[in-house]
């Protein structure tokens, strides 16, 4: 047992937990933080990314203890922390993914949403290749990505005011977006 | 002509001529709950004073149990009960005439990793000691690894009480004047093509592991969290198994994390959390490691094809001729109608004249095999799509033409006496063959570059419910609120493809309202009316038409109410846009939720249900109605390969994925299908295989070993949606989730000959394989050279 200090989402929280507890199961199942996901719990599926100090980590590979004195936003962190900045509803990076299409299962989400919004902090307008090497630790098994790129271009596109590309599925002369 | 569907829906007069929700895309449901993290999946569910729970698992493939031991783990301190196979000895499986399996294993272990005791402790970490401290006494048995094996010999036998020894199905059936096609090609009449195929195993692999919950309250009643896609079913084995009053127990889905046919078996941790709760008096939790889900399997099923196909010079089919041999692994799960789906599938969209298949499943000691997207029809498919372009090279027809020749039309029957109805696959194959630039660029790209194409049919769902009963396969329950607010009640399995938006949509179009109005209670079977679950691209088809049954019921006492309120008739009064309107006076118009009123002071609390029924289908002999769907959908692929010859590895560059769904009735959702289904098929070819070594063990059973596609080992894809608008579908709709896995994996193969000039009939193509082929066809070339 021991006693973390943990910043997450912006609060200050202390917890106590077994040493070997890694960051998500101390999200999981000590702060009630469950949309942190686990698909493998040996860093090779990327459900359970979160951001610390901004950057992606996975979080069932990273010691709990590893994480104090650091910054770590999970997936729930995102639309309150959107909101404080002064905007409304959710974080743009998760309106966009449910806008696309992005969510089936939504298991792999909360991560793929996080690496997602690393990629859009760091490069605003980012290729398709730029996304796909941001997402390459994330695992999605519905979606064949498609979908997620789209979300992420949707994304930067909006913010830039440009216009994003039109889907193979959606009419030429229809408005597609959701 | 088909009538113009809006029309038809909101009546002829109606001032629109579109739909106003469907065939529009909008936010799922559930997806901004998803996106935030709030959407509670099983294992984020926290009871106060919840136990965790482990399973033992054997180390052995085959082996009979003298004896387990439990007093060490359960003299461990934070132990809270320890169960073997002695506490579930009822067998079940999720097909009733063939249970073969125990929740713990009673005497046999049929493969590693079978189950065969589980622990209920006060964490994790003292659950998995205390599996340690289990001594189990095992007589090991001949294990049986090869499918041909198990056909020759069943001494031991896998399952004792099996009759027919180490074969779980065999099925034969025969349309047609096979034999007589075939002794004309023999005399020279018409080209034959004969040749053995081999598709290998693969698994689901959802990124959500399973997990189960169990609660048994004081009053009696057990309660179940399960990441299952077929709540209804589970909840008919807890009771058999348990000998519970199923009045006592409840199954509840929540929100599930993929599934793709691998959570559609009742699973061991439900039995084992439910029984463990029940002694302990708390609640259980198992969730299962990613090593175990691979153990967990009921993916695609191994299958060894030999294939005749017998055509005219023009290249049209005149009979097929199939001997399958199935590996099931080792037990039954779906086995019966994978084993009938392996044959039965397969007669579309092309017509074959004669046509004959003998199919048979055997029991082997590894992971059990099961229904994965494409159930049983997948393999046969490829076998299939890959001979028809020999047959096209063989009489010199394009490949795309070939398929055009054979198509089988609309509103017609198969040889095996299945009812088409809509078929788009023509339009399927114009949409691939221009998005692709066919004519332009197929046999005439660099050597190394080629196109394939390949063509598949599959159900939307079949009128074939796995227990035999004349209730509705489908029902639903609409509850209003004064507030405006519909809630629908559906006993279906939202496993990520969106069925609950599905419904909503549906229902909101039906009455005017906007979808944000529209709340989805599912997959709970103390509150929901019975659905069969999510398997055999039901669910679109049927929990749509009930939900539109059930609207329409509701619609008109709406209608009713304001039309006397207002004193009109009723055909003037339309809901649409959130409002109820007067066709003949746009002045007068209120908010549905006033009309929502109206109505329950003329009839009371409001509410309606709605069901579906498929009709009587399918061919009058044993098994005709596996198999024999309301609907089929049609796909057609356009891939493009590129192969490297020094190394042997293929790249699939683009896949153009056209799509007969009926009716998108949300087009973005449909292509998500399109585009996952199409992606986890060329990943099947190329990067997946779910296989044992030579004694019995899984090669890899974590997802750095079994190589699922990361972002960038995906292709460009292209989802084309075609829509022929079915007659019985809701609002036309058919399947679009399992359907356009097809033919992504013969059309590999056949862009494959196209780029270098062999053909690949063995599954998986490693670059090892290619190699081997590329060497093949350079030594013949050679022989053949003066
Ligand atoms: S759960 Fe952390 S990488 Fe899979
Ligand atoms: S949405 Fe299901 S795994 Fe990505």
């Amino acid at each position: 047992m021991q006693n973390l200090r943990l910043n997450i989402n912006g609060d200050s929280v202390e917890v106590g937990a077994p040493s070997h507890w890694t960051l998500c199961e101390v999200l999981r199942y000590r702060l009630g933080l469950t949309g942190t996901k686990q698909g493998c719990d040996k860093g090779d599926c990327g459900a359970c990314t979160v951001l610390i100090d901004g950057r992606p980590v996975l979080s069932c590979i990273h010691l709990a203890a590893l994480a104090e004195d650091k910054e770590v936003t999970t997936i729930e962190g995102l639309r309150p922390l959107h909101q404080a900045a002064g905007g409304e509803g959710c974080d743009p990076v998760q309106d966009s993914f449910d806008r696309c299409g992005a969510l089936q299962c939504g298991f792999c989400q909360s991560g793929m949403i996080l690496s997602a919004k690393a990629l859009l902090d760091e490069v605003p307008v980012p290729t398709e290749e730029d996304a796909r090497a941001a997402l390459s630790g994330n695992l999605c098994r519905c979606t064949g990505y498609t979908q997620i790129f789209q979300a992420i271009e949707r994304a930067a596109c909006e913010r830039a005011g440009l216009e994003p590309t039109k889907p193979a599925w959606a009419p030429e002369s229809s408005e597609h977006e959701a | 002509m088909k009538p113009d569907p809006a029309r038809y829906v909101h009546g002829t007069d109606a001032p629109w001529d579109e739909f106003q929700v469907v065939g529009k895309p909008h936010r799922k449901v559930d997806g901004l709950a998803k996106a935030t993290g709030e959407a509670v999946y099983a294992d984020d569910i926290q009871l106060p004073g919840m136990l965790h729970a482990k399973t033992l698992r054997s180390p052995h493939p085959h082996a009979r149990i003298r004896s387990v031991d439990t007093a060490r783990a359960e003299a461990l301190e934070g132990v809270h009960a320890v169960i073997t196979g002695a506490d579930l000895p009822t067998k079940y499986g999720v097909i009733p005439w063939t249970p073969d399996e125990n929740a713990l294993a009673t005497d046999l272990v049929r493969f590693i990793g079978d189950e065969v005791a589980a622990v209920a402790a006060v964490d994790e970490d003292t659950a998995n000691r205390a599996l340690e401290l289990i001594d189990v006494d095992y007589e090991l048995l001949h294990a049986y690894l090869e499918p041909e094996e198990s056909l020759e010999r069943h001494d031991p036998a896998i399952h004792p009480d099996n009759k027919k020894g180490n074969i779980s199905k065999h099925v034969e059936l025969s349309f047609g004047e096979v034999d007589e096609a075939l002794e004309r090609a023999e005399a020279g009449e018409l080209t034959l093509i004969e040749d053995d195929y081999t598709f290998h195993g693969t698994t689901h692999a959802p990124i959500e592991p399973h997990c189960a919950v169990a609660r048994y309250s004081p009053d009696g009643l057990l309660t179940l969290w399960s990441s299952t896609q077929i709540t209804h079913y589970v909840h008919r084995t807890l009771s058999a198994v348990l000998g519970l009053d199923p009045a006592k127990i409840r199954v509840v889905q929540p929100c599930l994390g993929g599934a793709f046919g691998g959570k559609s078996d009742p699973f061991s941790l439900e039995f084992c959390v439910a029984l463990l709760a029940m002694r302990t008096g708390r609640p259980v939790k198992m969730l299962w490691t990613r090593e175990e889900v691979f153990y967990a399997h009921r993916g695609r099923h191994p299958m060894k094809m030999h294939y005749k196909t017998a055509a005219d010079a023009e290249g049209r089919v005149h009979a097929v001729d199939a001997k399958i041999l199935i590996d099931g692994g080792s037990y039954s799960s779906f086995g019966l109608v994978t084993t009938y789906y392996s044959g039965q599938l397969l007669t579309g969209p092309y017509d074959f004249p004669a046509y004959r298949f003998d199919s048979t499943r055997v029991f082997t000691n590894k992971p059990p095999c099961g229904p994965k997207r494409g159930h049983g029809s997948v393999q046969p498919r490829f076998a299939f799509e890959v001979q028809l372009d020999e047959v096209a090279e063989a009489v010199g027809v394009d490949p795309i033409e070939i398929r055009r020749k054979n198509f089988q039309g609309e509103e017609t029957e198969t040889v095996n006496g299945q009812r088409i109805t809509s078929n788009g696959f023509l339009e399927c194959l114009a949409r691939v063959e221009e998005a692709s630039g066919w004519r332009e660029r197929r046999g005439k790209l660099e050597r190394g570059r080629g196109l394939g194409v390949a063509g598949s049919m599959y159900i939307s769902g079949t009128n074939y419910p796995v227990y035999p009963n004349d209730m509705p396969q489908a029902g639903i329950q609409l509850k209003v609120d004064r507030s405006g607010v519909v809630t629908i009640f559906t006993g279906g399995n939202d496993i990520g493809q969106g069925s609950n938006s599905m419904v909503a949509y549906l229902v909101a179009e039906e009455l005017g309202m906007d979808v944000a109005h529209v709340r989805v209670v599912a997959a709970d079977t103390d509150l929901c009316p019975v659905d069969l679950g999510a398997y055999s691209s039901r669910v679109t088809f049927m929990v749509g038409n009930a939900a539109i049954d059930a609207a329409r019921k509701l619609r008109a006492q709406i209608v009713e109410a304001v039309a006397e309120a207002w004193e009109v008739e009723p055909a003037r009064v339309r809901l649409v846009g959130g409002r109820a309107i007067d066709l003949s006076d746009s002045e007068r118009s209120i908010p549905t939720r006033e009309a929502f009123q109206i109505a329950e002071v003329r009839f009371d609390t409001l509410g309606s249900t709605g069901s579906y029924n498929t009709p009587t289908l399918g061919g009058d002999y044993r098994g005709g109605t596996i198999g024999a769907s309301p609907a089929y959908s049609f796909t057609a692929h356009v891939v493009e390969a590129v192969v490297d010859e020094e190394t042997g590895r293929i790249t699939v560059e683009n896949c153009w994925i056209a799509h007969d769904c009926g009716r998108a009735i949300n087009p973005m959702l449909v292509a998500g299908q399109m585009e996952g289904s199409a992606y986890m098929g060329i990943a099947e070819a190329l990067m997946e295989e779910q296989e044992v070594n030579r004694f019995g063990l899984h090669r890899g059973p974590s997802l750095l070993d079994y190589t699922i596609p990361t972002s960038f080992d995906t292709p460009e894809l292209h989802a084309l949606i075609v829509e022929s608008v079915d007659p019985e579908g809701p609002y036309g709709a058919k399947e679009a989730g399992e359907g356009p896995l097809h033919p992504s994996i013969p059309a590999i193969s056949n862009a494959v000959y196209d780029a270098v000039g062999v053909r690949l009939r063995h599954l998986p193509f490693t670059p090892g394989r290619v190699l081997k082929e590329l060497r093949a066809a350079r030594e013949s070339r050679a022989g053949e050279s003066p």
